[in-house]
């Protein structure tokens, strides 16, 4: 029997993104599987899901978790990981805060199939089929997972003990988890494995003192390679967002998009970016401020919410009543938050 | 009716989320197989409303494994959407980050997910049959070569693009920064390193696979054949291109079927939706959807690796030239001067890139990711 730990990688409504992130520790991913046996891993093992369930509980020391929770078969996988689990970690911004995937809480089950599998311009699809979580064909009976109404977070579904932030997070962050781990130092279950300092923190740009007439869109302006990219009018989400990426996009001259979350001690990544675009503003005037914000911030949940619309405050854009509502019963009603 | 049913789930080794059903008759032969997506994320919806020139980053999210590959398509549509043709250097800076992330990325397809099968054998113990046990089979020096090929691919994404996953650089009509004379030697060199590496791995394939006559059986056989168009871009001369071209279909025999620009999609392509998938079934609009069954009077195409190579006349390099000759010679037949008949075989496609793969009722894997 071998006495090293045992580690799960598992993907849910996620890209697969989070799995390269840990394929980027290069020749460290030696030393993980020197330390560790990984029993899960569909994006680069066999290892099957009847497997997973026929193990005892407990039975993984430590299960890194991507992905948001989008079916009832990753709520069925976040439940069936959370009991075989020691540790279970929410890895990266899906898992932690909803990520790109989030943003369809901003509209519905029923709009989404809409769209997809009847309205866009490239289906072919007259008889308006849709997929359906059981189904009939030629005698076989198939099923689907069923589609939920809205995308939750990891732990808005299970327990979750740790979260590393990042879209994904950045292999020097995922090998400082690691080192925790097997040193034993991890910090009380509930924390953020993260920094507490800012993405502007981590900037080489310099800042002076930010005052703004107007937000530009990326197209409208060259930036200056050396100076703030907000003080040049960019929309950035350094001031909101958690350090731990080294400021990577700022380097290539393209503004922080907050895929790190909300900083340390922040619950609600867009009304921390909203403060800080709101405190650069150079006005007093309540009109012209409006106008500055309403022609440079055409998009703002888009803006505000890119990465943590099903993990922040809003959840969600509020549902409309409707006839559909009856077939789609919310499978965690926003009031229990 | 069937009496038996085997259940692959999830699949594995690949990108994104799919189960596999398989019915058998009394007598044990397939009589229906399904490849179901059980995943939707609905981007095609909640991108409506976000700013256009966001897109590069939102649809990156599709899948993580080539972010690359939605980041430059967004790019590329903004190109058109602002009626702007980006200037010489963004496009060849474009086009160079692209072939790094495809050199990067089909080493990882190549020794991390579909290698196993080949380099362990299909025998292997499915714990075995991992890039840990490709690394234990091979040895060490093998796979620091495999780890410093993908380090080397990565770091250049990264000095490039901004992120090593999820790039933030592509910008309607170029892209966001460029990169200076240190930066171009060191990428010169470490591509002179990526063709050393090609080499090596073309060699490793051609003595581990197609020098072992039982594999080589087993993908020419019928039940890894499968005829349909192939789809890929071309430049000028009908040679691959991996960022720019025009779309080009051969037919299951190889003769041309369309060529077009790319905003032309509509008139060649349409999706076809079925009840037990979330992922939609693209095809030949011309020929149109006529269900799961290959051949010339079927729309089913793979957009694949290999449907590329089918539906090119050969490569733009001649080093690659070189390589492509040798791998027709040893699966495909020439048919003339001009085009070569399109190599059928499956199980040398990838699964998990825009692969069209049909057999029985076989769904199409896309990227296992449905948007």
């Amino acid at each position: 029997m071998s006495s090293k730990g045992k580690l799960a990688i598992y993907w849910a409504a996620s890209c697969g993104g989070c799995e390269i992130a840990i394929l980027a520790l290069n020749e460290k991913i030696l030393d993980v599987a020197n330390a560790f046996d990984i029993v899960f891993c569909p994006c680069i093992m066999d290892t099957k899901v009847r497997d997973v369930e026929r193990w005892p509980d407990q039975y993984v020391d430590v299960c890194l978790f991507n992905g948001g929770i989008r079916t009832s078969e990753q709520e069925y996988m976040a439940q069936l990981l959370r009991a075989k689990s020691k540790v279970l970690v929410a890895f990266g911004s899906c898992a932690m805060e909803g990520c790109i995937p989030g943003l369809a809480n901003l509209t519905k089950r029923q709009e989404i199939f809409e769209t997809v599998y009847c309205e866009s311009p490239s289906t072919d699809n007259r008889g308006r089929v849709l997929p359906l979580p059981e189904v009939q064909c030629d005698g076989h009976h198939l099923s689907l997972p069923v589609f939920y109404d809205m995308v939750r977070t990891l732990d808005q579904a299970v327990k979750v003990d740790y979260a590393l932030p990042g879209c994904p997070p950045e292999a020097p962050r995922i090998w400082d988890a690691v080192v925790a781990i097997l040193e034993g130092k991890l910090p009380a279950p509930g924390s953020v494995l993260g920094a507490t300092t800012t993405c502007c923190d981590e900037c080489p740009r310099t800042r002076t003192e930010k005052k703004i007439k107007e937000f530009k869109r990326l197209w409208q302006v060259v930036p200056d390679p050396n100076t703030c990219l907000l003080e040049q009018g960019l929309i950035c989400c350094g001031p909101a967002t958690r350090a731990g990426c080294g400021a990577r996009c700022p380097q290539v001259n393209s503004p922080c998009i907050g895929c790190y979350g909300p900083n340390a001690g922040v619950e609600d990544f867009g009304a921390r970016l909203m403060a800080a675009l709101a405190s650069v503003i150079d006005s007093q005037d309540p009109e012209e401020i409006d106008r500055i914000i309403r022609e440079g911030i055409p998009d703002p949940v888009g803006t505000f919410y890119r990465f943590s619309l099903a993990g922040g405050l809003l959840r969600r854009a509020a549902l409309v009543p409707d006839a559909e509502r009856h077939e789609l019963p919310l499978p965690s009603p926003i009031a229990q938050a | 009716m069937t009496t038996q049913r085997i259940s692959i789930d999830p699949i594995t080794r690949l990108e994104g989320h799919g189960k596999i059903d398989i019915f058998l008759t009394p007598k044990g032969d397939v009589a229906e197989a399904y490849l179901q997506v059980p995943e939707l994320r609905g981007f095609e919806r909640f991108c409506v409303g976000r700013l256009a020139e966001d897109m590069p980053n939102l649809t990156a999210r599709i899948c993580g494994v080539c972010p690359e590959a939605h980041h430059i398509a967004s790019a590329k549509a903004l190109d058109a959407l602002f009626h702007v043709d980006p200037p010489p250097t963004a496009k060849k800076l474009r086009e160079m980050f692209y072939c790094i992330f495809f050199a990067t990325d089909h080493t990882t397809h190549f020794y991390a997910l579909g290698g196993p099968d080949f380099i362990l054998g299909p025998d292997a113990p499915p714990e075995q049959r991992n890039i840990l046990g490709v690394i234990q089979k091979v040895g060490m020096d093998i796979a620091g070569r495999v780890l410093k090929m993908r380090r080397d691919g990565h770091n250049l994404i990264e000095m490039i693009g901004g992120r090593k996953v999820h790039p933030n650089w592509a910008l309607p009509g170029g892209v966001s920064r460029g990169i200076n004379e240190e930066q171009r030697k060191e990428i010169e060199a470490l591509g002179r390193d990526a063709i050393e590496f090609a080499q090596f791995s073309l060699n490793l394939f051609h003595e581990q696979v197609l020098g072992n006559r039982a594999y080589l059986q087993l993908i020419t056989s019928e039940a890894y054949t499968h005829r349909t168009y192939n789809m890929g871009t071309v430049d000028g001369n009908n040679h691959v291109n991996f960022y720019d071209g025009l779309i080009r279909v051969v037919g299951p025999d190889g003769r041309e079927h369309a060529k077009y620009p790319a905003r032309d999609y509509r008139e060649y392509v349409a999706e076809h939706v079925e009840p037990w998938s979330y992922l939609k079934f693209p095809f030949l609009k011309k020929i149109g959807w006529k269900g799961f069954v290959d051949g010339e009077d079927s729309g089913l195409y793979k957009a694949t690796p290999l449907s590329r190579l089918n539906a090119a006349d050969g490569m733009a390099t001649p080093l690659a030239q070189k390589e492509y000759e040798r791998m027709y010679d040893a699966l495909g037949h020439a048919l003339g001067q001009t085009y070569r008949a399109p190599v059928c075989h499956r199980a040398l496609g990838r699964t998990g890139h825009g692969s069209g793969d049909y057999r029985h009722r076989v769904s199409r894997i896309a990227h296992g990711h449905a948007g």
